[in-house]
């Protein structure tokens, strides 16, 4: 429930939705949580398709693999 | 070396880190000369400790007690049923995150069982979901059920704040929304000081920040550091708490600054201000009413409160014979659990911290072999 997974920014879509990807899979997701401005390429941390927190490229990519390994294995029920 | 340290290494990046972490861990654990008692307050932390067989490779230096911070687990058996009750009503379409589902009533009724008799339940992946049910279907009645901890409780902000401005006249919020630091408070206020650290919320501290939890780890002067869901974070967390125990520190630090400030998200918070009031107490399932605990809308959303409409029952907390209480307050283990299973299983959950898949009962369930 507390889970909460890197997206990288592809499109804004709204002044308070934009397009994320991550490892394939894409979404929209909502970015009124975040004061300051997003543009495509930025990393945000997303939690029920909010993001709460913007993050640095780097440390998002070294994270993914064990964030989605964990996520498949916590959100199994997650229907 | 045991199977779930080479299962760790080999998950790890770098195993000579992983390997390099362990042993300094234990190291320190050793010189304070009896076993550290570390909770992690999260349930996903729980997964995590359990999954990479963190807690096997530090015992027995080290001890884990599994905290609260499970949202469906602590949802109390009232509000179960409020959610419950309403989403039975005609004319009614309710809608919550899909975690709930499947928890049980005592009578063995759940969202799902309810939702196979025809009741219209709805499970989204978000709160904007139930905005944007209630706008295009004017004539029905959208309640969305709301829970969570911080983390969640913004997004239930926004939502309200966009229905607010859009006047939308059909859609009814259940807040349910809890607050870590007050059961933090309520736990060492009631039980006494019987942990020697704290591994803090990742994501919740993210949107509340590290700050936030200052003011209760300095009254009971306890340390506390604030982890990611990763092996390496929790490694990390573990060994800068260690040092802190060491020194006799307490106070909050950051082991997950990828995510975390001591600030925190001022952007959601200043939502959740906007549209949330402290309520006096709120129902814990398995700890009872939490003082300064849950949050209720504020005035201005009345209009949206399905508080006002609907009320819940009174009922008993636990099922019986259900340890779930003792596990979130860290006083018992899974395995302490006459039902654990045996009439508690994953397949058929009686009590919610097997239901939830961030229950320490799932966690044991799933990755021990007892």
């Amino acid at each position: 429930m507390c889970l909460a997974y890197p997206f990288r920014i592809v499109e804004i879509t709204g002044p308070f939705s934009a397009k994320a990807e991550v490892q394939g899979v894409t979404k929209e997701i909502y970015t009124s949580l975040i004061a300051e401005p997003l543009k495509p390429g930025d990393w945000v941390l997303v939690h029920v398709d909010f993001a709460i927190q913007k993050i640095d490229e780097a440390q998002a990519l070294e994270t993914l693999n064990n964030y989605h390994e964990l996520l498949r294995s916590l959100s199994s029920e997650f229907s | 070396m045991n199977s779930s340290v080479l299962f760790l290494q080999s998950l790890a990046k770098d195993p000579r880190l992983v390997k390099s972490y362990l042993e300094e861990i234990k190291g320190l654990a050793k010189t304070l000369s009896r076993p550290v008692r570390i909770m992690e307050f999260c349930g996903g932390h729980t997964h995590s400790l359990l999954r990479y067989g963190l807690d096997e490779a530090l015992r027995p230096e080290i001890e884990f007690l599994h905290g609260p911070g499970c949202p469906v687990c602590v949802l109390s058996l009232e509000r179960l049923e409020l959610a419950l009750s309403i989403a039975k009503e005609r004319g009614v379409i309710f809608t919550t995150y899909g975690d709930l589902l499947r928890v049980p009533s005592p009578k063995g009724e759940s969202l799902q069982t309810l939702r196979a008799k025809g009741h219209r339940i709805k499970m989204v992946a978000n709160a904007m979901e139930a905005f944007s049910l209630a706008k295009n279907n004017p004539q029905e009645l959208i309640v969305f059920f709301a829970f969570g901890f911080e983390t969640t409780a913004p997004a239930t902000a926004f939502l309200l704040l966009k229905a607010k401005e859009e006047r939308i006249t059909n859609l009814k919020v259940i807040s349910n929304h809890l607050l870590t630091p007050a059961v933090l408070d309520f736990l060492l206020s009631k039980e006494g000081l019987y942990m020697d650290g704290i591994i803090g919320p990742g994501h919740v501290s993210a949107v509340i920040g590290a700050k936030a939890y200052h003011e209760v780890v300095s009254k009971f002067k306890v340390p506390m550091v604030v982890a990611g869901f990763e092996p390496l974070d929790l490694l990390e967390a573990i060994l800068l708490l260690l040092k802190m125990i060491s020194k006799g520190e307490y106070g909050v630090d950051i082991a997950y600054r990828r995510a975390v400030s001591v600030e925190g998200n001022k952007k959601a918070q200043e939502l959740m201000k906007e549209v949330f009031v402290l309520r006096e107490d709120f129902p814990w399932r398995g700890l009872g009413r939490v003082p300064m605990s849950g949050l209720a809308l504020r005035e201005e959303f009345s209009l949206f409160d399905g508080e006002l409409s609907w009320r819940e029952p009174e009922v008993k907390d636990m099922p019986k014979g259900c340890l779930c209480g003792e596990i979130l307050k860290g006083r018992a283990k899974p395995p302490d659990c006459k039902l654990f299973r045996r009439s508690c299983r994953p397949e058929t959950p009686i009590g919610p911290c097997m239901v939830s898949s961030e229950g320490a009962c799932l966690a044991y369930a799933k990755y021990k072999n007892l």
